[in-house]
């Protein structure tokens, strides 16, 4: 588990570089509010603490969580879905190993039902918006919801590429114009490219370090981009293009830390396939038609619905039990 | 003689598998050592999968060098040989090499210091029936040597028109183990004299033995060997990758002809045969030399001085071995058997079994404590090691719940043990203790079943069968009075009628009058009265299957219509004496209770006595009229 | 308006019995074939045909408890596991094993003292599994493995040779233990 925690690393500078220390205040706040969490919630069930504290899954979970929220979110935002994440999702399922859903994508989940107003306050990145806050400035507003004298949040913020993809289809501009905008980059947007970038770097190297399985990134990858594909060739004026999809939003942080997630995943080979598959699927639906700009938390959290049921039906045939000729194509 | 047809050397991998540190340098440095044969010897006598053999011996007899101690018992079973000459100084549960650290029947073999072998005779195999050559081997006492210690005869023969192949299995894949690999260096030839007489047997097409690739001395000792050999079929060694568990019987069937063995399904079906390599040593010596299994090679490592590999005794106590070896300070525990699937041992004064390939002192710094198991977190690293291509993590869930019928659903019993799962495991689960509790609580619960089964038919064939004496009876007697009927016209019939149903109600008073009485003496025999010779006799005229007066039969005979309330009743009353015979035994008091012992014996010598005196007025009456 | 109402209710109707007939037909086609209750509470009940429930054996136990006429924690053989599986399948609560019954004992086995005999066949006939054998007069003994423990031959014996023996572990019967987990709540330093 702390492996994955070093290979959130890059994605975390990255971030950090592009938006400011409001992210690194974001993870601070989810670690120590998760932490707390846990080692309370052990307590209350007569668990020992130590190994359970140490073994990085509940830092996980409070990162992934962290790099989901909008930097300049306030502080009693991330600090509450740390605690829910953590008490409701794991504690209350039977803790680590039980729980049906994904924590960290409930308590985001949780979060952006709430208090959707809030949880799209993103800074603009570096550089394109037309003042900047510092560092000081950041840590008065995420704590205080102030900002220094002279400055209006609207000045500093800016909605994410898949949001102003979102809204401006709505108003029927054309795709093209929309890509024009100074938000988007080569391929996605400004600065989120380079953080997907970074995600994907990690994700490289938990596939080298054989900590999640393959088949799960590439089918989600696979079948986003694949969905992406195929509405953009049929018609590019309204839809984006599969790189688009890959490096903007959650999708690569999804991809490689979020839908891998082993307890809530399917456990057969085919069954994670499905799994992945379909959260790719799912994501692209509600991404392009459903409501919210990013369709990764949700997706996760209903086919973590469903992982029993696929694993039911995917049970891989057992040793001896197949037809001989499968053993000998598969050998 | 060049006969020799090039075999297939393509591998078919098996799902998943695991590659610990092997450990195996340590003790294959040396030849193998004879040990000196131990002042004792603790031999068991369940050395076999099925029934335990039957002792042979007592205590006190001398025995010679492969004397057969005790016999098979049943097919599914193997004999038992002295494994030196000496004398029996004990026959009975002892310690044995079992996890569950029960004691078990052996023999126990002083030996006398000579090593004195029973005469031998070479038996003709070449011109033996099949069948004889299994008993034979079964006499032998030869089981498979590669720790599940099944039958050999019950492997030779079966294909009726010959195998397809025969694999030697040599491919020794857990760690630490080295005896199979030393055996080969050793003893080569007369390994592969051992195939041949095998390959006979089964009629087996090819054959191929299976070596990891660590081993390459064996390996090419044992090329050499076939080369050497006049064979006349075609053999030989396929050197497989080092991973385990490639040892696995199936395992290693599926790597040399890709052939799947499902659980419950015998490999002589899909026309391959698997034998240990030892195993095939040891028919070689028993078929050639007339030489039971009394010895095997072991190979004792660990925490000891001069880790190696050792012939030793069947029986010889583990303590002589790893005095053998140098025992040295700080081991913690022994482990019997290879690290993967091997258990500790729950004393060293137990006897070695012919299972027994290794023995591991095991101390802090080769076997670090396992560190606290977390919760399963799902992560599938136990189903990609899995060569049996289960999902342990369901299993283990299914297991710790107690949910078997749920496991069984998930192939539970395709599981072999290996342990790969729980080496790989990163949170630390022993999966296999679930695998075993699981396995172990399901045969009981279908023992039990069977047992359930077997005593509600029996019970319910002990009804049907008084429902038709009863009946029986009912129409002898009305075929009596039709009989009577017909010599003395109608209307005696209904005299006879009447007076029929006049004896039953007769036999009905007086068997309700006897249980009166009988609830009376038993009432006076349990509470503390002098002893009433009448108490015990009342039952006794009761009983019916011992008429011995002429009254007895006619009142069995009127009185069964009444017999099933009666045996309700029966049970009652039982039930009713022994909680009378409960409360009686509580309220006693020492004294009264060594009274009512004392009293119990002189009812039992009463009663002898009577007996006695009855059997000989018998006799006395029988005399007359012979 | 009235027409869209009625259009409305027509196709509830419609669907209504559409899947009223097609639920119909899955009841007819897919009928499993139950075993009579009283087949299953024998089913779960443990054969030692001992009658301390108070009934002459396990069937007729069964078939009171069928007919709501005996309670389920009679049964001390079945012990608690049984008056568990009982409640399952009754959809009962769950009872502690009526004490007046009798309690729960290790399995056992008769065992007949051979000395002692003196062959009066009174145990043959308490016997409900014709576990004993011998003849008249003859020395008797019991088949272990058709005994079921139900003490019913240890009272008409009268020579008291019958014992009942406990059924102790052997190494066939072992069984492997629940794991131990290590995991088990820990009390907490405070
Ligand atoms: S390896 Fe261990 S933690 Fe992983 S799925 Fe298997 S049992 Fe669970
Ligand atoms: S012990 Fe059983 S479940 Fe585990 S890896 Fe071996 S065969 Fe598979
Ligand atoms: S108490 Fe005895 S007779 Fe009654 S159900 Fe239980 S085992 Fe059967
Ligand atoms: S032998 Fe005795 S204890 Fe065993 S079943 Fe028969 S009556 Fe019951
Ligand atoms: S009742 Fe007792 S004495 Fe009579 S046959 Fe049975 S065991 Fe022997």
């Amino acid at each position: 588990m702390l492996k994955v925690a070093a290979a959130l690393i890059p994605g975390i500078a990255t971030y950090t570089y592009f938006f400011g220390v409001g992210v690194l205040v974001q993870i601070g706040l989810a670690t120590v509010a998760a932490l707390a969490t846990e080692a309370f919630c052990l307590r209350l069930r007569n668990y020992p603490i130590k190994p359970f504290v140490t073994d990085g899954s509940a830092i996980v979970t409070a990162w992934l969580m962290a790099l989901s929220f909008p930097p300049l979110a306030p502080w009693w935002m991330i600090t509450l879905a740390a605690i829910m994440s953590i008490a409701l999702a794991k504690h209350m399922y039977g803790g680590l190993g039980q729980n049906t859903f994904n924590p960290a994508m409930v308590g985001f989940a949780i979060m952006i039902v709430s208090f959707p107003a809030q949880m799209s306050h993103w800074a603009a990145p570096l550089g394109l918006a037309p003042q900047s806050l510092d560092a000081a400035a950041q840590l008065q507003w995420i704590f205080t919801g102030h900002l220094p004298a002279g400055l209006n949040f609207d000045a500093v913020a800016s909605a994410t590429p898949l949001d102003t993809v979102k809204t401006q289809l709505m108003q029927h501009t054309n795709m093209l114009t929309i890509l024009h905008e100074k938000l988007f980059g080569g391929i996605g947007g400004i600065g989120t490219e380079w953080i997907t970038a970074a995600y994907l770097l990690g994700g490289l190297y938990l596939l080298q370090q054989k900590l999640i399985p393959w088949i799960v990134p590439v089918t989600f990858l696979a079948v986003l981009g694949g969905m992406a594909g195929i509405f953009w060739l049929v018609d590019p004026q309204h839809y984006t293009s599969p790189l688009f999809h890959w490096f903007s939003g959650a999708a690569m942080l999804g991809a490689f830390f979020i839908v891998t997630d082993p307890v809530t995943s399917p456990t057969t080979p085919l069954g994670r396939m499905i799994f992945a598959g379909l959260i790719g699927l799912l994501t692209y639906l509600i991404r392009v038609f459903g409501g919210y700009p990013d369709g990764v938390a949700f997706a996760v959290l209903i086919l973590n619905l469903a992982a029993p049921f696929i694993d039911q039906y995917t049970q891989p045939s057992v040793f001896g039990h197949k037809n001989r000729k499968k053993a000998g194509a598969k050998a | 003689m060049n006969a020799r047809a090039e075999v297939s050397k393509v591998i078919f991998p098996f799902h998943g598998g695991v590659h610990p540190p092997e450990h195996k340098d340590e003790s294959s440095q040396t030849p193998i050592a004879a040990m000196p044969v131990p002042r004792q010897l603790v031999v068991p006598l369940h050395q076999s999968i099925g029934n335990i053999a039957k002792a042979l011996v007592a205590v006190g007899d001398t025995v010679l060098k492969g004397q057969m101690i005790a016999e098979a018992d049943g097919t599914v079973s193997a004999a038992v040989h002295a494994p030196t000459s000496g004398r029996v100084v004990a026959v009975g549960p002892t310690l044995v090499p079992h996890p569950s650290g029960l004691p078990e029947h052996c023999v126990t073999i002083e030996s006398d210091g000579e090593d004195r072998w029973i005469e031998r005779n070479r038996f003709d195999w070449r011109n033996a029936e099949g069948r004889i050559i299994r008993d034979y081997l079964r006499d032998m006492g030869v089981v498979g040597l590669g720790g599940a210690v099944f039958p050999s005869h019950l492997k030779i023969g079966g294909a009726r028109d010959g195998l397809d192949t025969l694999v030697i299995n040599a491919a020794e894949c857990e760690p630490y183990i080295t005896c199979d690999d030393l055996l080969m260096r050793e003893r080569a030839a007369q390994v592969v004299e051992g195939i041949k007489i095998v390959q006979h047997l089964l009629q087996a097409r090819q054959v191929l033995v299976g070596i990891e690739d660590n081993k390459p001395q064996a390996a090419q000792a044992m090329r050499e060997a076939l080369k050497n050999a006049a064979i006349n079929f075609p053999a030989d060694v396929v050197v497989v990758p080092t991973l385990y568990p490639s040892g696995g019987a199936k395992q290693l069937i599926k790597l040399l002809t890709n052939i799947e063995v499902p659980s419950g399904v015998r490999s002589t079906d899909l026309g391959v045969q698997c034998f240990n390599v030892a195993t095939i040593y040891t028919i070689y010596r028993a078929l050639e030399h007339a030489e039971p299994v009394i010895s095997r090679v072991v190979t004792i490592t660990g925490n000891v001085q001069r880790p190696g590999n050792v012939d030793a005794l069947i029986g010889t106590p583990i303590a002589d071995l790893l005095a053998f070896a140098g025992d040295k300070p700080g081991s913690q525990a022994y482990i019997y058997g290879g690290p993967m699937m091997g258990f500790e041992l729950p004393g060293t004064s137990l006897g070695l079994s012919k299972a027994g390939n290794c023995i591991i002192a095991k101390n802090g710094a080769l076997f670090p404590e396992k560190p606290v198991e977390m919760p399963c977190i799902r992560c599938g690293k136990c189903a990609d090691a899995c060569p049996a291509e289960l999902q342990p993590m369901d299993l283990y869930w299914f297991g710790k719940s107690k949910n078997f019928g749920k496991a069984q659903e998930r192939n539970l019993f395709d599981c072999i043990e290996c342990g790969a799962c729980a080496y790989v495991c990163p949170s630390n689960i022993q999966l296999v203790d679930y695998f075993r509790f699981s396995k172990s609580e399901i045969w009981a619960a279908e023992k039990a079943k069977k047992a359930a089964d077997q005593a509600r038919e029996r019970h319910e064939f002990r009804q049907f069968r008084e429902e038709r004496e009863k009946r029986e009876k009912a129409e002898r007697a009305a075929a009596k009075a039709a009989a009577r009927t017909e010599a003395s016209g109608g209307n005696v019939a209904e005299a006879a009628d009447a007076e029929r149903a006049a004896k039953i109600k007769a036999a009905m008073e007086r068997a309700a009058a006897k249980k009166v009485e009988a609830a009376a003496a038993q009432t006076a025999s349990d509470s503390v009265t002098p002893i009433d010779p009448d108490a015990v006799s009342v039952p006794m005229g009761q009983a019916a299957i011992a008429p011995t007066s002429n009254e007895a039969p006619q009142a069995v005979e009127s009185a069964a219509p009444a017999l099933d309330p009666e045996k309700a009743e029966r049970i009652r009353a039982a039930m009713e004496k022994r909680a009378a015979e409960k409360a009686a035994a509580e309220a006693m008091s020492p004294e009264e209770k060594a009274a009512k012992e004392a009293e119990k014996k002189a009812k039992i010598a009463a009663a002898m006595e009577r007996a006695a005196a009855k059997k000989a007025g018998q006799a006395a009456q029988q005399q007359p009229g012979e | 308006m009235l027409l869209a109402f009625v259009l409305a209710l027509g196709i509830m109707a419609a669907l209504a019995l559409l899947l009223g007939a097609v639920l119909g037909w899955a009841a007819i086609r897919y009928k499993v074939d139950e075993d009579p209750l009283v087949d299953k509470i024998d089913a779960i009940l443990p054969q030692t045909q001992c009658g301390q429930c108070g009934f002459p054996g396990c069937k007729p136990y069964a078939t009171a408890i069928a007919g709501d006429e005996a309670d389920i924690n009679r049964c001390p053989p079945g012990g608690e596991d049984g008056i568990r599986k009982l409640a399952d399948l009754l959809g009962k609560e769950f009872k502690p094993l009526n004490a007046e019954n009798g309690e729960e004992k290790p399995k056992s086995l008769a065992v007949v003292d051979e000395a002692v005999c003196i062959g009066c066949t009174l145990c043959v006939q308490a016997c409900p599994v014709d576990a004993i054998v011998g003849a008249a007069k003859h020395v008797h003994t019991v088949v272990s493995s058709e005994c079921t423990g139900c003490e019913l031959c240890v009272a008409p014996c009268p020579v008291d040779c019958i014992d009942i023996v406990p059924v102790g572990e052997t190494v066939t019967s072992w069984k492997w233990r629940y794991p131990v987990i290590p995991l088990t709540p820990v009390k907490v330093a405070a």
